[in-house]
């Protein structure tokens, strides 16, 4: 079952509240984006806990409903 | 609560492989973009890895997401470490981090395939 842009923006913002987020239909198929989150929040984290704040915000969905997100995070804007 | 019997068998294959990918698929013939990617950054790296298909065995399928708190496969682990999915992987490699991680951990870079 594909997911809307909108839920997964929708998601992450609830988890990480203040961040960024940016979401691309890379398919136009509903189930393959790319998403850019930036948020203060990550600052100091590694990589790895900085996806994981996103997958936990998505509460389950990713590698379920939600195929493929290709991730990327940062702290502030470059 | 006792810890799932296959994390023994993923801590084992993780201790006896220094670069060990977790992918769907084999490395020659992977059956997903995201673990096809992974594998052809550690191909131009020229880094021997040992490449487990979870597509054949649900255990390790369902076990190695709770194993790493992470949630999809590709996983890349390296001397026991952790160090992410395709696209982290992919992004460490354009920056040059993951050479470098690899250099560090003492990992020869030698013999691209």
């Amino acid at each position: 079952m594909p997911m809307q842009a909108d839920d997964i923006i929708r998601l992450i913002k609830e988890g990480i509240p203040g961040a960024e987020v940016e979401i691309q239909d890379l398919a136009g198929d509903g189930d393959h984006y790319a998403a850019t989150v930036i948020s203060s929040a990550f600052a100091g984290k590694s990589k790895i806990q900085q996806h994981q704040m996103v997958y936990g915000a998505l509460g389950g969905r990713m590698g379920g409903v939600l195929h493929a997100l290709k991730l990327t995070t940062m702290a502030q804007r470059p | 609560m006792s810890e799932p019997e296959v994390f023994e068998r993923i801590r084992d294959e993780i201790g006896k492989n220094d670069v060990l990918l977790f992918m769907k698929g084999t490395p020659v013939f992977p059956q997903c973009g995201f673990s096809a990617a992974v594998v052809d950054v550690l191909s131009q790296l020229g880094v021997k890895f040992h490449g487990i298909n979870i597509l054949v065995d649900p255990d390790l399928r369902e076990g190695i997401k709770e194993f790493s708190q992470w949630p999809t496969i590709p996983q890349l682990y390296v001397k026991g470490e952790f160090v992410g999915g395709c696209d982290i992987v992919r992004e460490m490699f354009e920056t040059g981090e993951l050479e470098q991680m690899f250099k560090e951990k003492g990992v020869s870079l030698a013999d691209a395939a």
